[in-house]
């Protein structure tokens, strides 16, 4: 299948034909084992398939022979990255199932921890974008250095840097050690030092300008009839943020503009994401001056076993729309769970996006598509 | 975010009915794209969440009241079937969520495409083509997404059992390639 409105230039004596390449699944720009089978026409990306499910271990299958809460630990392991908003999602569905009341304090750590990974999360995906531009190490560099301030703080509060497992249904599994808060303030107070000094290293930059401006665009309707959530819908155009639609949690409670592009090409992905962490420094300062003392946990019940009901949860993770859909029936194990992941339809418009691209340009379009091949093939 | 009132779709589609149970419209059989196309005019624009639900053949037992007028308990069998199931919302007016199931039977699964009408479909219709293994009429690109294309059976149905040489290959020569070639499990 070629391309609509694509013609091969035919002239006497120069035969010409399409190029098939197979780009992965170990080819470096592809952040994990993900293909692309590209037809090319020169330079030019003729047809692309997105080919993926290396690492498919069926997540869903797994959840459904286990109880509730023994699933939490594996949905860090979704999107390794931002395991706090995995945790926070799936305890937002099964809170949903049997009626716990979140105790204050642990609404703002978790507001805390989630805006936490959203910084960890854009600031590293700014990286790997530059790093994808071809400005090797550097940029990305600057960037895993405050990501491991943060995970310092993820450590000391759960024990773990990545997989942090901190959620519980009902509240969080320990309160955070003497000293955190404190600790967790000099981040954010110490973070737009480094934003500012990123911003002037990277947004202007002439290189970046003239590879991101214009490549990849995704119009607006197309972005929402393709499901497309989270700091891609951004780009394009449609101010969609769920901390302000569903205003889950205590978002209600915090003052944040919602940053949004007009072109929806590159470029605007990868603004948005800068401007996105700015907000949510906002809503960490806030956040930081009005936690109360007290429970961390709420009155949950010991044995996790939910009456018959079918719940939806989502949440605004740094990728997109994170969401759960658990159907209980009654036992200790969810008789079907089933991860909406963000990143995995996100993909669906890869080949709208890249097609008529140079070769060169799909690695970057797919760099700004942030994706996480733990959360896509499940 | 406010809700997405189910009471219009009902009206304009009589045969479809509201499960209470499971909070979501039940489309008759032969019209989910046309109601697709009806929720996406009425400003529905987003399609969330597809995915497909198995249940098996199950004994139900009710409580009925027999012609002498006393309650007795009646033991009857409930069919498998398979929903496939859509989570939408509205981007536009930011309402939802309204779920609408798609019930097909275990053998010959069949469902509609919604991916004409909700581009969000296209890979979560292949996702539950390829777990479920409901057929999806309509669909532009139908193939595996997550399991290997030689994969022959549906995991994410409740009576599957995965055997137990998973992660064997054949080396491909001698009689264990002829019988690769017939398609023989070799142990």
């Amino acid at each position: 299948m070629v391309a609509p409105n694509y013609e091969l230039i035919e002239q006497e004596g120069l035969e010409t034909s399409l190029l098939e390449v197979s780009m992965g699944p170990h080819h470096p720009s592809t952040h994990g084992v993900f293909r692309m089978d590209v037809k090319l026409d020169g330079e030019n990306v003729v047809d692309l398939k997105p080919v993926f499910g290396y690492l498919h271990r069926n997540h869903e299958k797994l959840a459904e022979n286990m109880s509730y809460l023994a699933n939490m630990p594996f949905t860090d392991r979704l999107d390794y990255f931002n395991s706090m908003t995995n945790n926070w999602a799936y305890a937002l569905a099964a809170e949903q199932l049997v009626e716990i009341e979140v105790p204050e304090r642990a609404e703002y750590l978790r507001v805390i921890m989630a805006e936490l990974t959203r910084l960890v999360n854009h600031v590293s995906l700014v990286g790997f974008f530059v790093n994808d531009l071809g400005a090797l190490g550097t940029p990305l560099l600057y960037a895993f250095r405050e990501r491991e301030k943060i995970l310092d703080l993820f450590e000391q509060a759960s024990g773990a840097r990545m997989m942090c497992n901190y959620f519980r249904f009902g509240g969080l599994r320990c309160d955070v050690p003497e000293g955190w808060l404190a600790q967790a303030r000099e981040v954010v107070d110490q973070f737009p030092r480094f934003l500012d000094e990123y911003e002037k290293l990277l947004c202007e930059n002439e290189i970046i300008l003239s590879r991101t401006q214009g490549i990849g665009k995704l119009s607006r309707e197309l972005a929402v009839s393709a499901g497309i959530t989270g700091p891609m819908l951004r780009a394009s155009g449609v101010a969609y943020d769920l901390r302000k639609v569903d205003a889950y949690g205590i978002y209600d409670r915090f003052k944040f503009r919602v940053p949004y592009g007009e072109e929806g090409d590159c470029y605007d992905r990868f603004m948005v994401r800068m401007l996105e962490m700015r907000e949510s420094l906002q809503i960490l300062k806030q956040a930081l001056d009005n936690i109360p003392e007290g429970e961390i946990m709420g009155k949950a019940p010991r044995v996790f076993k939910p009456k018959p009901a079918e719940v939806y949860g989502r949440i605004e993770g740094p990728k997109g729309e994170l969401g759960f859909y658990l159907i209980a029936d009654g036992t200790p194990k969810p008789y079907r769970y089933r991860v909406r992941p963000p990143s995995f339809i996100n993909l669906t418009v890869l080949r709208d996006m890249c097609l008529g691209q140079k070769i060169a340009d799909a690695v970057v379009i797919l760099g700004s598509i942030d994706i996480v091949l733990g959360e896509v093939d499940r | 975010m406010s809700e997405l009132s189910h009471e219009p779709l009902l009206k304009e589609f009589p045969d479809a009915h509201w499960d209470e149970a499971a909070c979501a419209v039940i489309a008759p059989e032969g019209e989910a794209r046309v109601m697709a196309e009806w929720l996406l005019e009425q400003g529905v624009d987003y399609c969330s969440n597809v995915t497909g639900v198995d249940y098996l053949e199950s004994e139900v037992k009710e409580k009925i009241t027999n012609d002498a007028g006393e309650e007795e308990t009646v033991t009857r069998t409930e069919p498998g079937r398979i929903d496939v199931v859509y989570h939408l919302y509205s981007m536009k007016n930011q309402t939802g969520p309204l779920v609408i199931k798609q019930r097909t039977g275990r053998e010959n699964s069949q469902a509609e495409s919604l991916t004409p009408v909700w581009r969000s479909c296209e890979l979560q219709e292949r996702e539950v083509f390829d777990l479920f293994g409901v057929d999806f009429k309509g669909h532009p690109d139908q193939r595996r997404i997550l399991m290997w294309d030689e994969f022959e059976e549906h995991p994410m149905r409740k009576d599957y059992t995965e055997p137990f040489d998973y992660e064997w290959e054949p080396t491909p020569h001698d009689e264990i390639l002829e019988k690769h070639k017939k398609g023989k499990v070799i142990v």
